[in-house]
């Protein structure tokens, strides 16, 4: 069962084969089991989770329920939840009970869905390898020697080890596609603006874009059902007419043109990854699709424009923890001041305060024009690369990472080689175009391999469509890390 | 171009985040890492290009100037560090 589809669930439960307090407590079994060496969760609250299965139960009994009603998912901890605490991987939340819900907290909730916890992430959703939270690493359920990836580092591992049917993630340079990618699950991250940022923690608010990690492209066309949509919250929220996203899981591939950046199969790519990709394009090729090579001769520069955008917007956004309204504060202080710079400086992690400084350098007086102005400018470069590509193609593929997960302390003592290993996703949330990871191969030491699918705006149907017809040939996805069969 | 140690102070004191002498040299290095890496794109011709701010070209969306909040206030307040009367303590800052 633990390795059972959204669909299958939901067909065991609406026969009554299973209840959602038995199919949740299963999986907090699971959890308390193997969250000690993993680390995914950071808050578990069983008595919380149960009562809300018992609220599916009841409601599926009165005929009333929805979809995905009874099913279980893991929230990263990113996202306010009304009674939870909400750390965003921080010091400076800690002992955070968030007092409202996340839109997307608030749709699986209005959808019946029932929460197993909070997962674990890089201190406010900065970093790629889980290795910057206050509550210490999650370890890769594949190989607990090696990150899992991040910042949703949590909810891929929490999905990938099977503690979890489906979770969410949120993806500012990556931070959904990447750890999908090294824990062998499937993620998406949607057009900017599709999901509702209302109750999500922010860091670069121009480029957070929240999405599911799940198992398979299926169960995250089911799952975007959920959490997409317009709120009038969330003021960058865009207003677009209903979408149904499993409406293009059964198109054919035959005549489906993919296209191929050439400088994402370039230097810094592994052999290894590459040989994985280059075996799922064959599968693609025997689906009728058709290759075709395409440039976006702007992609080295995606990093360092995200390396001032994003600490731009996170100097301005993080401002707000101050140890007045909510959060940590020190303990000792002289004066006002005082108080602000001592919070601050216990509160937050290294990389934040990094990023912090970085932001606020790059938008003092004198720096604006030579840095934050010029970034946006390549921004747009890079943007219109992307508009051009998909002029000769339907959908860009190519790998989500260089490399399969590296060993923890690996990168963490070199910022720039871990911001490097970012270089094929970054690009995605600067033009803020839908992004996909799904698991294509596993490599010689045992960790995953991740496909990566880029659509033109909007088109998450159809990537979720590319990415199912993929999986309805092939069984990655189905792949558990080793140790995690027991069943429940 | 490399910030100097001043630079770091300065900016630390701009960000509200107090700095050690030797956290400030460590952050000196690793910042001026990160500059290293930016500096790739000032090679770059943008004469003529339009900043991009934001992914969707938007107009700020208005409403109604009406109330559509209840008062929380109780409940915000009870996750504040320190209030009394409805009201955040802070340390003095008239005398």
């Amino acid at each position: 069962m633990i390795n059972a589809s959204l669909t299958q669930l939901a067909a065991l439960l609406a026969q009554k084969k299973i209840s959602s307090v038995e199919l949740t407590s299963a999986y907090l079994d699971r959890i308390a089991r193997f969250n000690p060496v993993l680390n995914a969760f950071v808050t578990v609250d069983e008595t919380a989770s149960l009562a809300q299965a018992a609220a599916a139960d009841a409601r599926i009994a009165s005929g009333a329920a929805a979809t995905l009603t009874g099913i279980p998912i893991a929230h990263k901890d990113i996202f306010c939840a009304d009674g939870w605490r909400t750390t965003c991987g921080s010091r400076m939340l800690a002992n955070f009970v968030a007092p409202y819900d996340a839109h997307v907290v608030s749709q699986f909730k209005n959808a019946g869905m029932v929460s197993l916890g909070k997962t674990n992430m890089d201190e406010f959703a900065m970093g790629s390898s889980n290795e910057t939270s206050y509550f210490g690493a999650v370890k890769n359920p594949w190989d607990i020697t090696a990150v899992p990836g991040g910042s949703s580092g949590g909810s891929a591992a929490a999905v990938a080890a099977r503690l979890a049917p489906a979770a969410t993630g949120t993806d500012t340079g990556g931070s959904i596609r990447q750890p999908a990618a090294l824990t062998g699950i499937t993620g998406l991250k949607p057009t900017y603006g599709v999901v509702s940022r209302y109750g999500m923690i922010a860091f670069a608010s121009s480029l957070d874009q929240a999405g599911p990690m799940a198992k398979s492209a299926e169960d995250c066309a089911l799952l975007m059902n959920v959490m997409a949509g317009f709120d009038e919250r969330d003021s960058t929220s865009l207003e677009r007419p209903v979408e149904d996203y499993t409406r293009d899981l059964a198109q054919p591939m035959a005549g489906l043109r993919i296209g191929l950046p050439r400088e994402y199969f370039g230097e810094g790519l592994s052999d290894e990854v590459a040989r994985g990709v280059e075996a799922a394009l064959a599968e693609y090729r025997k689906l009728g699709a058709q290759t075709v090579e395409v440039s976006l001769p702007n992609t080295r520069l995606s990093i360092p424009v995200y390396y001032v955008l994003a600490p731009a917007e996170a100097s301005t956004n993080l401002a707000r923890f101050d140890g007045v309204r909510y959060g940590y504060r020190a303990p000792d202080y002289k004066d006002l001041t005082d108080m602000y710079e001592q919070t601050r400086a216990q509160g937050f992690g290294a990389e934040v305060k990094r990023r912090i400084m970085i932001g606020t350098y790059v938008l003092s007086h004198g720096y604006y024009d030579a840095y934050y102005l010029q970034a946006q400018k390549i921004r747009r470069l890079i943007a219109q690369d992307f508009t051009e590509a998909f002029a000769h193609c339907d959908v860009i593929m190519g790998p989500t990472t260089p490399e399969t997960a590296f060993d923890f302390g690996d990168k963490s003592s070199d910022p720039i080689a871990m911001y490097l290993s970012d270089i094929y996703t970054i690009a995605v949330n600067l033009a803020g175009l839908p992004g996909m990871s799904v698991p294509c191969a596993i490599a010689a030491n045992g960790r995953p391999i991740g496909l990566q699918l880029i659509g033109d705006y909007f088109s998450e149907s159809r990537l979720l469509g590319i990415a199912h017809q993929y999986q309805r040939v092939t069984d990655w996805h189905e792949r558990m890390p080793p140790n995690s069969e027991q069943q429940i | 171009m490399s910030l100097t140690l001043l630079d770091v102070k300065r900016v630390a004191r701009l960000a509200h985040i107090a700095v050690s002498e030797d956290e400030a040299a460590i952050y000196q290095q690793q910042i001026n890492g990160v500059f290293d890496l930016i500096a790739q794109m000032q090679a770059v011709d943008t004469t003529g290009v339009v900043p991009m701010a934001h992914a969707q070209d938007l107009n700020q969306r208005l409403r109604d100037d009406i109330v559509t909040e209840p008062d929380l206030h109780e409940k915000f307040q009870s996750i504040a560090p320190q209030v009394a009367e409805g009201l955040y303590l802070v340390p003095q800052v008239i005398e």
